[in-house]
């Protein structure tokens, strides 16, 4: 991916040049508006405000779009239908049978055994959560896209919900997007911070994700991050 | 504290006591001509001898209100679909829709009896007239409010139009179909009523214009009473889908 991101004539990020290494989770960090979503939606091909001036192309030279599953903060779960059926909605909505063996054993990975008729009304958020992350492994896309997916549940939950989409979307490639440097140091390979100047690399731990957040290789990488992010945000200001 | 731990029945039945006795009570004191006001009491009592009369003609209108209903609610939710499925149908038909709110149809019906006749087939294209375009545009308004989050989802599943119809934008419209369905059924009874007074020799608005012309005034207002339970007993049934829809679908 390279080129600039400009919604209307506003530029966003000026010098983007980006690659995204695949079956590896790539983390984008940036404050709000700066463009991070319509970056995600570009490359998911769904409409957007912002418009890219420049190339977006999988390495094979492939079309992404089909291939491509997504993850938003908003669970996006269907309010009149149990979590079974939320979990095979995108296959039902191509007019695919719904392989309900498969739904129910993918929700019994997230932990969500014997609730698969629950209705999203009474399940909580991060049990919504999960019935969104079984949802995007029912369709076992290459590509994953995660638009803060965590950032609404709280703490602990977060930590779980984190673990487990870090375990199950392993050897995928991911795309995180995220306000949160804590984030962006426990789940991702690779990170870059977004402003409106381009992209600036971020240096993590050299462990494997999931990282410990108690380690202290992660804490010294987040106090690190934060440093900087606040550095370019006045730099930006400036 | 008392009255705040009856149920809404009960409280509606108190309040509508309330209401015969203060009539009566102004019948009584004013001593008000009987085809002018009649209390309470004269109504109950016309009702009871001309009961044969009036489950005639109340059969009559109800079947005509239950046909026009059904054809407009037909209607209308076909209208709706299709709308929502083809873009070259709303290209065409929308605007219709939006213009069509503005005109009185039930200023229609006298042009309708012209060219149907005193009979049914006017009665029921009346109710479904008026009936048809609030059920159209309310159900058709929602099923264009998908939000955003569940048109991604569709997007990137790769839903054609029909799926995507059927299995997220029908599901998520059904409380305006509901709201479309209020609308009717207090639009229905005035319709029927409206259609008979401009022509018809049988139901209930016609039984209240022969008793109006013959100043059988506690006659009109029996009349009136039963199609005001009518449109009552149409407003519960709305009332029961729409608790049991919202409790079935699940909606906040």
């Amino acid at each position: 991916m390279a080129g600039s991101l400009k919604a209307g004539d506003t530029l966003l990020i000026d010098s983007l040049d980006l690659t995204l290494p695949a079956g590896r989770w790539s983390a984008l960090l940036g404050p709000s508006g700066v463009g991070k979503t319509s970056l995600l939606r570009l490359i998911a091909g769904l409409p957007c405000a912002a418009h890219l001036k420049g190339r977006l192309k999988a390495g094979d030279g492939a079309p992404i779009a089909p291939r491509v599953a997504m993850m938003a903060q908003d669970d996006q779960l269907l309010p009149w239908a149990c979590a079974l059926d939320n979990v095979t909605i995108c296959a039902r909505l191509r007019g695919e049978p719904a392989q309900t063996e498969r739904a129910a054993a993918l929700l019994a990975r997230v932990g969500l055994g014997g609730l698969e008729r629950r209705k999203p009304a009474n399940l909580s958020a991060g049990q919504r959560q999960r019935v969104a992350l079984a949802r995007t492994l029912y369709e076992d896309r290459a590509v994953v896209l995660l638009d803060e997916p965590f950032s609404a549940l709280d703490a602990m939950t977060r930590h779980t919900v984190q673990d487990l989409a870090a375990g199950l979307l392993a050897g995928r490639t991911v795309v995180l997007i995220t306000h949160d440097p804590a984030e962006a140091i426990r789940l991702a390979d690779v990170a870059w911070i977004l402003t409106r100047a381009g992209i600036a690399p971020c240096i993590l731990p050299p462990t494997m994700p999931p990282r410990a957040p108690e380690a202290a290789a992660t804490i010294s990488a987040q106090a690190a991050l934060l440093k900087r992010m606040r550095l370019l945000a006045a730099q930006g200001a400036g | 504290m008392m009255l705040h731990a009856m149920s809404g029945l009960w409280r509606g039945c108190l309040v509508l006591l309330v209401a015969l006795a203060i009539w009566q009570a102004v019948v009584s004191l004013t001593g008000v001509p009987r085809f002018i006001l009649p209390g309470p009491t004269l109504v109950a009592q016309a009702l009871w001898d001309n009961a044969a009369l009036i489950w005639e003609n109340a059969l009559w209108s109800a079947g005509n209100l239950s046909l026009g209903l059904a054809v407009g609610i037909f209607l209308g939710v076909e209208t709706a679909l299709l709308l929502a499925l083809s873009r070259r149908a709303r290209w065409l038909l929308r605007p219709m829709l939006v213009v069509a709110q503005a005109v009185p149809v039930f200023a229609l019906a006298p042009v309708i009896t012209l060219w149907l006749g005193y009979g049914m087939p006017s009665k029921i294209v009346t109710i479904a007239l008026v009936t048809y375009f609030p059920i159209a545009s309310a159900l058709f308004d929602r099923l264009m409010a998908l939000p955003p989050g569940l048109a991604d989802l569709s997007r990137l599943s790769g839903a054609g139009r029909w799926r995507e119809t059927l299995l997220l934008r029908l599901p998520y419209a059904v409380p305006g179909l509901l709201s479309g369905l209020r609308l009717a059924v207090v639009y229905g009874p005035l319709a029927v009523l409206i259609g008979e007074w401009v022509g018809s020799s049988q139901g209930l608005g016609h039984l209240m214009l022969m008793a109006n012309g013959r100043g059988q005034t506690a006659l009109m207002f029996a009349a009136l009473i039963v199609l005001a339970c009518l449109s009552l007993c149409l407003w519960v049934t709305v009332e029961v889908l729409s608790r049991w829809s919202s409790k079935r679908l699940s909606y906040a």
